[in-house]
């Protein structure tokens, strides 16, 4: 961790320094006083308990290398503190790096560009001198067919090009391309060296040898053309060709940076959502503070239309907030007291009070952004294959070309052609090989669709931890959904309230003393039914006693009434007869409801019936599952009859009751022993083991704690949406990875023999150099371009 | 039809040389190694610089302990930018001409590869 801040004195840099070792105060003195009499310190405060040293020290008179080397001849353990980069950080930093490439290459590439058309230019009269002296004529075949056709325009235009001495347009093409070379290619040569040197060989290397081959042979044949036509050859040039080459591999280059940044688009998106300042109430004042000032506790005020700096809690006022960004929910979600709220959300019209409490790294926004990272970073299986081939693809390469060579040369040599021209046509065979090899996109096929897909996903509120549970989810069969919290709102609410013949109770009155009673009980059934009073705007009053039943209910007296609230045990205990309602309640139980019986003063006063409800969008979800050709299955604790009440309504084929949690892992397992792959969705609390056991869990988040750990896709959304365009995400995925890698292999697979002269003997078609570099260079291009297809992805 | 000259048998005496050489050069022959230097503290620490490879490609450390490599990459080269752990499921981003700092801990003995993004570069962990 380090930090450089610009509190320290005036031109004093501050540095926190991790220092390992120190075990007593005495430690710390000992380090404290060596720091202190370093020269350039400003300021130096060892702290033993956080094992660090805070400097403040003149940036012109020492180094953070030359503290730590202090504290180290201390015999304590130190390190330059490298920035701990946050995943926004690292970001911005990749995204600078990316911009600043592709500006370079841009550049590069157009100048280039235009000395090639030169290049071009001035090569025509050498062709057309060629027949007369022996000065260099163009020797790629595409080029001489362009340049041949192209030369009645030239004539026309510039007649004066025909006048210079060849001689000086001979040299001037060599310094041109020599120019071009050292300035726009020249981070070739230098990291195909660099490489070189390191054992290691990668595009650069076959685009150095490719280029640097063609340049040396041709400025052989402009400095001593005699070498050549003593073998009987015309001394041939491949100027142009170099610095098209090199002009086509820099726009394609410069394509392939620009892409590759729009495969983090989403990413970048995200992580400019990260509000820089937020209002908080400091001394019973609102001041502006910068974001990483904020402390967990704080009181955060948010005023219409602003964005929530960072997570908290609702602690005054109420609004609705579009949390789409973050969870894909279209809908302004309503925020009042006791809710939550996120950081990096937008408020809507109205304003609130809230207490951050997750900061910095713990943040919601922080960790959807470190999944996504983590998921970019891993590997899908399906990648080994090609990073076996990209791991031996260039020493292969560099072999063929070789072997092009020597059997173009030896089949020509031997076939009666005089050896210097069997020189040039093998020569020219071998640079084809080089050039038109390309190695980076079969690195790029499967890395691209994972960042664009993993960046879609959070656009959508699905964050698939990963290329490994991206491709299982497109090999499943199965899918387990646990019922509670997952197709139900995981929240008994009041949904049926039924007035009994005996006593002539309102509605309200009744709901008013059964919610009164109620809100001493700390039962879930009881707190569905406080919910319900508060919603309907019932008044409650405190009731003058209360006692709890166990399974049974609650009794006490509320209003001068004595209250009985519970089960039919409890009413047979109080002696109430519960006949008048029992074909309801039988209804409503068959429905999976929960009966709770209400007495007053000893007589039967009605029912309030509660159950989970589903939530509105399962049902749709599940048939969409099951057009999938999905299987589904309902797991739950519940008994059979509310059970079986949920899978009718949800649409479910088949659902397991009463299982314990335990039970719910080795349900899993048993599918999978039936050969199914199998989905887990849960909400990640009591199902965790079931997730983790599953080929893909899937977890509901639920509160500020995104990464559930067991699960491979976390869904920021309640609904079970989420894992069908999740499912159909990933198929979507695979397919794209796929077509990448057979496009990858298949343009190498084809363009390296056609470029070496296998359709030769067939068919006379031999490639050009130019042609081979100017398909290598949208190789790579086309390959990232439909991994960007992915962005277009909309969940039907 | 002329049959193959000796100059022939040469170029192809000396294109099956250099394929030779260059399968050896990239493939088997000896790269640069360092064992890991653990202080009074045992961190074991070891700056590997990134240019066109790493160097040192082969880092030795001990097997169960936490080991911090710091990556010096000194160039721009776009081939270099990432640095892929597979086994660790780690993937980041380098930037150019800084250092950048990776801790992991193989946990059991073993060779533990490290690649460029593309997987076109390669250095490896050895856990004795």
């Amino acid at each position: 961790m380090t930090t450089q801040t610009r509190d320290a004195p005036a031109g004093a840099d501050k540095i926190v320094i991790p220092v390992t070792g120190m075990t007593c105060a005495a430690c710390e003195a000992r380090v404290q006083r060596t720091l202190s009499k370093t020269p350039g310190v400003v300021d130096a405060s060892v702290n033993l308990m956080m094992g660090n040293a805070t400097v403040s020290f003149d940036p012109s008179a020492t180094t953070p290398e030359t503290l730590v080397e202090r504290i180290r001849a201390t015999g304590y353990g130190a390190d330059v503190p490298v920035a701990d980069r946050s995943a926004f950080e690292e970001q911005e930093a990749r995204d600078r790096a990316q911009l600043d490439e592709f500006r370079e290459l841009k550049t590069k590439a157009i100048t280039s560009g235009i000395i090639g058309v030169i290049a071009m230019v001035a090569s025509m009269p050498l062709m057309a001198a060629a027949s007369h002296q022996a000065h260099g004529v163009v020797a790629d075949p595409f080029m001489r067919w362009v340049m041949t056709s192209l030369t009645p325009m030239l004539r026309g235009a510039l007649p004066w090009v025909y006048a210079i001495p060849t001689t000086v347009l001979s040299y001037s093409l060599l310094a041109l391309t020599l120019g071009t070379m050292a300035w726009a290619g020249r981070h070739f040569y230098t990291r195909a060296w660099a490489s070189f040197r390191h054992h290691a060989a990668d595009m650069n290397t076959l685009i150095a040898v490719g280029t640097g081959a063609a340049f040396i042979y041709s400025s052989i044949a402009t400095v001593a053309p005699g070498f050549f036509t003593s073998h009987g050859v015309e001394p041939d040039v491949y100027y142009e060709a170099v610095v098209i080459i090199i002009a086509l591999i820099l726009t394609g280059n410069a394509f392939e940076a620009r892409a590759k940044r729009q495969t983090a688009t989403a990413l970048r998106a995200l992580a400019r959502l990260q509000p820089k300042t937020a209002r908080v109430v400091r001394d019973e004042s609102e001041v502006d503070v910068s974001i990483d000032q904020v402390r967990r506790g704080d009181v955060v005020v948010v005023r219409p239309g602003e964005r929530i700096p960072v997570d908290g809690e609702v602690i005054s006022g109420r609004s609705a907030v579009d949390e789409s960004m973050l969870t894909g929910e279209s809908m302004p979600v309503e925020k009042d007291v006791g809710k939550r709220v996120i950081g990096a959300t937008i408020n809507g019209t109205g304003a609130f009070r809230y207490r951050a409490t997750t900061l910095g790294a713990d943040s919601v926004l922080a960790q959807i952004v470190k999944l996504m990272r983590d998921a970019q970073g891993s590997r899908a299986p399906i990648q080994k294959l090609a990073d076996r081939v990209s791991a031996i693809f260039v020493p292969v390469v560099i072999s063929i070309a070789v072997a092009t060579f020597v059997v173009w040369f030896v089949a020509l040599h031997a076939g009666g052609t005089v050896a210097g021209a069997a020189v040039v046509r093998a020569f020219s065979a071998a640079v084809s090989v080089l050039i038109i090899a390309c190695p980076c996109a079969m690195g790029l096929a499967v890395p691209t669709a994972v960042m664009v897909s993993s960046g879609k996903g959070a656009e959508l509120g699905i964050l698939i931890k990963g290329g490994a549970a991206l491709q299982r989810a497109g090999d499943l069969t199965t899918v387990v959904l646990d019922k509670t919290g997952t197709v139900t709102e995981g929240k008994p609410m009041v949904t049926d309230v039924i007035q009994a013949a005996e006593l002539s109770l309102s509605r309200d009155e009744m709901i008013s003393l059964v919610a009164s009673l109620e809100r001493s009980s700390e039962h879930p059934l009881a707190d569905a039914v406080v919910r319900h009073a508060r919603d309907n705007g019932v008044v409650l009053t405190p009731p003058a006693s209360f006692q709890s039943v166990t399974g049974q209910g609650a009794t006490g007296v509320v209003a001068g009434r004595k209250v009985a609230v519970g089960n039919q045990a409890l009413m047979a205990d109080a002696a109430v007869s519960v006949s008048s309602l029992s074909s309801v309640a039988e209804r409503l139980s068959a429905e999976g409801k929960t009966i709770m019986y209400v007495a007053v003063d000893d007589r039967l006063a009605g029912l309030v019936a509660v159950a989970d409800p589903i939530k509105p969008t399962s049902r749709a979800a599940i048939a969409r599952l099951h057009a999938m050709g999905l299987e589904v299955v309902m797991l739950t604790g519940d008994n059979q009859r509310t059970a079986d009440a949920v899978a009718r309504e949800a649409g479910v084929d088949r659902v397991i009751a009463g299982m314990l949690p335990e039970a719910k892992v080795s349900e899993v397992a048993r599918l999978q022993q039936e050969g199914r792959v199998v989905a887990m969705v849960g909400d990640g609390i009591n199902d965790g083991a079931a997730i983790a056991r599953s080929d893909l869990g899937f977890a509901i988040a639920t509160g500020t704690d995104v990464a559930v750990e067991a699960a491979d896709v976390a869904l920021m959304r309640g609904d079970l949406g989420g894992v069908v365009q999740a499912i159909q995400l990933s198929r979507r995925t695979m397919r794209t990875m796929k077509q990448n890698l057979f496009w990858a292999f298949v343009y190498n697979v084809v363009g390296i023999p056609v470029a070496a002269g296998a359709l030769y003997p067939f068919f006379g078609i031999l490639l050009s150099p130019i042609l081979a570099s100017a398909a290598m260079a949208f190789s790579s291009v086309s390959v990232v371009s439909n991994s960007l297809r992915l962005r277009r992805f909309k969940p039907a | 039809m002329h049959l193959i000259s000796p100059s022939d048998w040469l170029v192809i005496a000396a294109g099956f040389a250099a394929v030779l050489w260059v399968n050896w050069y990239f493939f088997f022959a000896e790269r640069s190694a360092a064992t890991a230097s653990s202080g009074l503290t045992g961190r074991q620490e070891v700056t590997i610089v990134v240019r066109g490879g790493y160097d040192p490609a082969t880092i030795r450390v001990q097997a169960g302990r936490p080991v911090r490599l710091v990556f010096d990459r000194q160039e721009t080269s776009g081939c270099s930018e990432e640095i892929v752990f597979p086994d660790f499921n780690i993937r980041r981003f380098l930037p150019a001409n800084e250092r950048t700092v990776i801790e992991l801990t193989p946990a059991n003995p073993g060779t533990y590869e490290f690649t460029c993004g593309m997987s076109m570069l390669h250095g490896r962990v050895v856990a004795e």
